[in-house]
């Protein structure tokens, strides 16, 4: 089988006396959605912004596209793209402003004809020219997915990218999501407390609970461990500290037991 | 280092003052009133000291400029980071491929592009109103301002750097920098004015030889080379400093997930 797009060994992270990863280990592979599921503070944007290098792990190591990226961060991150609803383009630039500074960072080539189709994409083409600042919160997710786009990215890490959109929106970004994938070969870590994203998207699912990795495999798999009906009810289960044997698909040992 | 990233770095920042052009006030209403400040002291002390210290009072315009040029260059720095803060891209921008070199060159440009409109504004002024000329230094002006622009930057790294590690309450760290050294750096009056003790400090202080420099500079018209390069020297080690204590900083931050609590609020 291909290497891994994705590889998270052991990873920990203290933030002085909090915990929020503890362990975790997970892999993403080459054209594969994965889902990183969990109740609030369970950790995902922190693993996230791990492997964005926003954060520096604790322990353990992160490997993308087979290289260390402890050590080749820069190289990794060119090929690489990410949206999160905690963050917004500039809101003092224009569409197109916010497009063509980011397109330069990460060198897309074509750029002007990349920036429409981006935009054709999800459908926000209209909205060029007007100030970021003014597009409504779903509009605005939507420009941020632009960005995220732009440079075709070989791995896309999606923060809760459904979080403000309307259900017809939040359809067509999964849709969009989907077809990437499809086209592109794009290989997908999504977090969501959005169980419709999760089951629709994903073709797998790491499932976080305070820092450490409760199940991953798919959601049929996770379902079949838990005696839930749904990954819904499992969730909330698990939110509220519900007794769970924890297990994994496919008969992997898990990390965490 | 990438051309390109600079590039676009250096974009974002002119969309924004092309985006909003009341940024421009900034640039050019506060250094104008000090202009006019100083500028009509320095008229008023002419016409009563005779004309006994007239070289150090017409100074007085322009170490308004000068100053401007430093104040500007680190604020172009500073306030560039906080543009990010303010807005919310903070993680667009450092999870993109921009390394630190990348960041830090781009707000040097935007530094100096500042410091040159503010400066030749106020310049041209200064001939208009008070037929101050800080041109009668021809070349030799260069270097002098030079130094003072690489100064912004590193008073500008260290801002920003202690934005980084302190969070936004930090902020007014971006306007309050550089008037934490004024009082050494011999803005307004020689070094030779000042107590022993300070006159030490000052010694230290980049731009304090700049001033002195350019004192001499209008007075006797020659070009004060032990100043000069005392300034540069003292420069090159505060801008290693300071570009080291960015880079620490960094990767604290990294390390304490600051950068992430800037988004959160
Ligand atoms: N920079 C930081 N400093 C200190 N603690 C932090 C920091 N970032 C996150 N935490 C803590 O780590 C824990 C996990 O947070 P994280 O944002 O990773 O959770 P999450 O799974 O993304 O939650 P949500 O679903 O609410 O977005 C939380 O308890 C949070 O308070
Ligand atoms: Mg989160």
């Amino acid at each position: 089988m291909a290497s891994p797009v994705l590889e998270a060994t052991d990873l920990v992270k203290d933030f002085g006396a909090v915990r929020p990863v503890d362990n975790i280990s997970f892999e993403l592979r080459r054209g594969e959605i994965l889902g990183l599921l969990g109740a609030n503070g369970a950790g995902k944007t922190t693993a996230i912004n791990m492997i964005l290098g926003i954060v520096t792990p604790t322990s353990g190591t992160i490997r993308v596209f087979g290289k260390d990226l402890a050590r080749e961060r820069i190289a990794i991150l060119r090929r690489m793209n990410f949206c999160s609803t905690y963050t917004q383009l500039p809101g003092n630039l224009r569409v197109w402003q916010n497009l063509t500074v980011f397109g330069k960072i990460y060198r897309v080539p074509n750029l002007k004809r990349r920036i429409d189709e981006v935009l054709d994409l999800l459908e926000i083409r209209h909205l060029k020219d007007r100030v970021s600042g003014h597009l409504s919160a779903g509009e605005s997710t939507r420009l941020n997915l632009c960005k995220a786009l732009l440079n075709k990215p070989e791995l896309l890490l999606l923060d809760e990218p459904t979080a403000s959109l309307d259900p017809d929106i939040a359809d067509k970004v999964r849709t969009v999501t989907k077809r990437i994938r499809e086209e592109d070969g794009t290989s997908i870590l999504y977090t969501s407390h959005n169980m419709r994203d999760v089951e629709e998207v994903c073709d797998r699912v790491v499932f976080m609970h305070k820092g450490r990795i409760l199940f991953t495999g798919t959601a049929a798999e996770i379902l079949s461990h838990s005696n839930e009906q749904s990954l819904e009810s499992l969730f909330i289960r698990v939110a509220r500290g519900g007794e769970i044997e924890s297990g994994e698909g496919k008969g992997e040992p898990d990390a965490t037991t | 280092m990438t051309f390109s990233t600079i590039q676009a770095l250096v974009l974002r920042n002119l969309y924004l003052y092309t985006r909003t052009p009341v940024r421009l006030v900034e640039l050019v209403f506060w250094p104008l009133v000090d202009l006019l400040v100083w500028g009509y002291l320095t008229v008023f002390l002419q016409k009563h000291t005779g004309d006994s210290f007239p070289y150090q009072i017409t100074f007085l315009i322009g170490a308004v400029i000068l100053w401007d040029i430093l104040f500007r260059a680190q604020q172009g720095v500073a306030l560039y980071f906080l543009e990010d803060v303010w807005s919310r891209n903070l993680l667009n921008v450092f999870s993109a491929p921009v390394t630190n070199a990348d960041y830090l060159v781009s707000t040097y440009v935007i530094g100096f592009l500042r410091a040159a409109v503010t400066s030749l504004l106020l310049a041209v002024l200064a001939i208009v109103l008070y037929s101050f000329n800080l041109f009668e230094l021809n070349w030799s002006l260069l270097p002098f301002v030079f130094n003072l622009l690489v100064f912004g930057w590193s008073l500008g790294m260290i801002s920003t750097a202690l934005i980084v590690r302190w969070g936004p309450a930090a902020e007014t760290l971006a306007w309050a920098v550089p008037f934490f050294i004024q009082p050494f750096a011999a803005v307004y009056y020689p070094v030779a004015s000042l107590p022993p003790a300070i006159q030490w400090i000052s010694q230290w202080i980049p731009c304090s030889h700049i001033f002195e420099g350019m004192r001499d500079g209008l007075k006797d018209g020659v070009v004060s080379w032990n100043d000069l390069a005392m300034a540069t020297g003292l420069n090159a080690v505060y801008l290693a400093l300071a570009g080291w204590l960015f880079v620490r900083v960094m990767r604290t931050a990294r390390e304490k997930g600051l950068l992430t609590k800037f988004v959160a609020q």
